[in-house]
């Protein structure tokens, strides 16, 4: 009795949008056809010959492939360092927190200011380390829109990483290290025999959680580039907005965004069988 | 001989070497974490610049005076609505989301409802991402009309934050010893008056904390909002990206309002130190 408001409420975000999906992703519904016949498998049959879909899911691939193994090595390098003592430390990692907290669209305005060709002061240092202007065109040069979005992206998430493997390095059981190292085990074999298993648990849920933020980027990119140049930077949540909302492909839409559900269910569901979240 | 063993510091150190790892240590960390907050710095200082300042090439590093100008534009132009949107809207939402989330979570960690596989359910709807829903949610609202209104979006925001509160609340009652929940049902209480005089006093950390993550949430989200609002309650987020312009962008109001967006989050997490780890590792991690 007490579930049922929750779950009512539940029912809304949950169970509703995935019985509409289901439906209008088997009719012919787009802008100028308001027909609600049902067309059987033909949205299902275009998402398989839509390029600019894949290259959407490519595009996020990138980014997933590039981030995820960044923000990791750089949070565990940076949580080793902070885990002794250290005069400031707590105050450095209050400091350190604020990146996750900001609103994404936030992140992304702050790195549009620094990777302004004319005002932001990235172009300014490289300048003073080339010796020459650097007018660089960070947002709109195809070469450089990814390496801009992935420094938005890394320099917001690392610290998310940093604190929960923090976390994790601290409940390490110190005297295991000390035998260990008594018996005359190297840092490495010490790292990969003792201290990975133990914080793997930890480590596994952040993978996973920035796994699922960064499958559905959108709102950095959105501020950075829109998804462009062209549609070079489009992820697969762009693709999906600018198919439903700019274009009015509403059958279409569904049926992607059915297929996003779907894919992401069936990803969940094996991992967290494998990853304990539920203790 | 007793001088080598009574020390920490391991045989292959000396404390002179072991000194000065601990200063560079020390140096290291620093300029990480002033490479972390530059870019925070840089949009706190240019919401202070004049326009004069912000638009000069190369960048000023420092503005000459603190000028408010850039806020009393955003007080001056109405802009400053959004912040009051997004103020509305994920106050509510939030305390809808505590009040339905907690009840739910209680039921749950004590009495077992729907066991794992509801738990599981609930945490996994959490993940699902927000482009897939929003748009049959979206011909939903357009139906009832709730697009652009106070209350699609509260509602919203509620739905969407409901997995988060049960799922986190679960955890922070399952914390609480048992044998305290029953003493009081011996003495005569009902399951009423144990839930608000026993389980809601003992995870009031845990709720405060919760709440403020929900509140964060909602503050920060932009694709619903980008959807869902027209001109009535659009959100700061929002605003934020239409000062974003094919040819030119108005930095001014860019970094005025994002410091706006950003202040009451910073306070927030000063406050809540303690649980901000378990609170973004969806619990994982009691910290």
């Amino acid at each position: 009795m007490l579930v049922a408001p929750a779950m009512l409420v539940l029912l809304l975000i949950a169970v509703f949008p995935l019985i509409y999906l289901i439906l209008v992703s088997f009719q012919g519904i787009t802008m100028m056809d308001n027909s609600s016949d049902f067309v059987g498998f033909i949205n299902y049959q275009a998402i398989l010959e839509d390029t600019r879909l894949w290259q959407a899911l490519w595009h996020t691939a990138v980014f997933l492939v590039i981030a995820l193994p960044l923000e990791l090595v750089l949070g565990l390098l940076m949580a080793q360092l902070f885990l002794e003592k250290l005069p400031g430390r707590q105050i450095m990692i209050g400091l350190l927190v604020l990146p996750v907290v900001i609103s994404p669209i936030v992140a992304g305005a702050i790195w549009s200011l620094m990777f302004d060709n004319r005002y932001g002061p990235i172009n300014q240092v490289l300048g003073w380390i080339v010796g020459h202007e650097m007018p660089l065109l960070w947002t709109i040069k195809p070469e450089l829109v990814y390496p801009a979005i992935l420094v938005a992206e890394v320099w917001q998430w690392t610290p998310f990483m940093f604190l929960l493997l923090l976390a994790a390095l601290a409940n390490v059981d110190k005297s295991q290290l000390e035998a260990a190292s008594i018996d005359g085990a190297g840092y490495w074999r010490i790292f990969f025999r003792i201290v990975l298993p133990s914080i793997w648990p930890v480590m596994a849920i952040a993978l996973l959680i920035r796994m699922l933020d960064l499958f559905r980027l959108f709102d950095v990119v959105w501020t950075l580039t829109q998804g462009g140049p062209g549609t070079m930077t489009e992820t697969i949540s762009i693709f999906t907005y600018s198919q439903g909302f700019k274009q009015f492909e509403t059958s279409y839409t569904a049926a992607v965004a059915l297929m996003i559900v779907v894919f992401l269910s069936a990803v969940l569901m094996w991992a967290l069988k494998r990853v304990g979240l539920s203790r | 001989m007793g001088l080598k063993t009574c020390g920490v510091v391991s045989v292959n150190q000396s404390p002179w070497s072991y000194r000065l790892r601990q200063h560079l240590r020390l140096v290291v960390a620093i300029g990480i974490t002033l490479v972390f907050l530059f870019p925070v710095y840089w949009l706190a200082m240019n919401s202070f610049k004049t326009a004069d300042e912000i638009y000069a090439s190369p960048p000023v590093w420092w503005p000459a005076s603190l000028q408010f100008n850039n806020y009393w534009v955003l007080f001056k132009d109405g802009d400053v609505v959004s912040v009051w949107n997004s103020l509305v809207v994920a106050t509510v939402s939030t305390v809808l989301a505590m009040s339905l989330g907690t009840l739910c979570a209680y039921s749950l960690a004590r009495f077992k409802t729907g066991g794992d596989h509801l738990s599981n359910w609930i945490i996994s709807q959490r993940m699902v991402p927000p482009i897939a829903v929003v748009f049959p949610i979206f011909l939903l609202y357009v139906f009832l009309g709730w697009v652009d209104t106070y209350v699609g979006m509260i509602l919203l925001y509620t739905a969407f934050n409901l997995p988060y509160v049960i799922w986190m609340m679960r955890g922070y009652i399952q914390d609480i010893p048992r044998s305290l929940e029953e003493a009081a049902l011996v003495d005569g209480c009902t399951h009423w008056e144990v839930f608000w005089k026993v389980v809601i006093p003992m995870c009031k950390g845990g709720l405060f904390a919760t709440a403020i993550f929900t509140f964060i949430f909602a503050w920060n989200e932009f694709l619903f909002a980008l959807v869902l609002t027209r001109t009535e309650v659009t959100t700061y987020t929002v605003q934020v990206t239409h000062y974003f312009g094919g040819q030119s962008n108005f930095w001014t109001k860019i970094a005025a309002m994002s410091v706006l967006g950003t202040l009451p989050v910073f306070i927030a997490v000063v406050f809540m130190q303690r649980y901000l780890v378990r609170g973004i590792s969806l619990g994982a991690v009691k910290g």
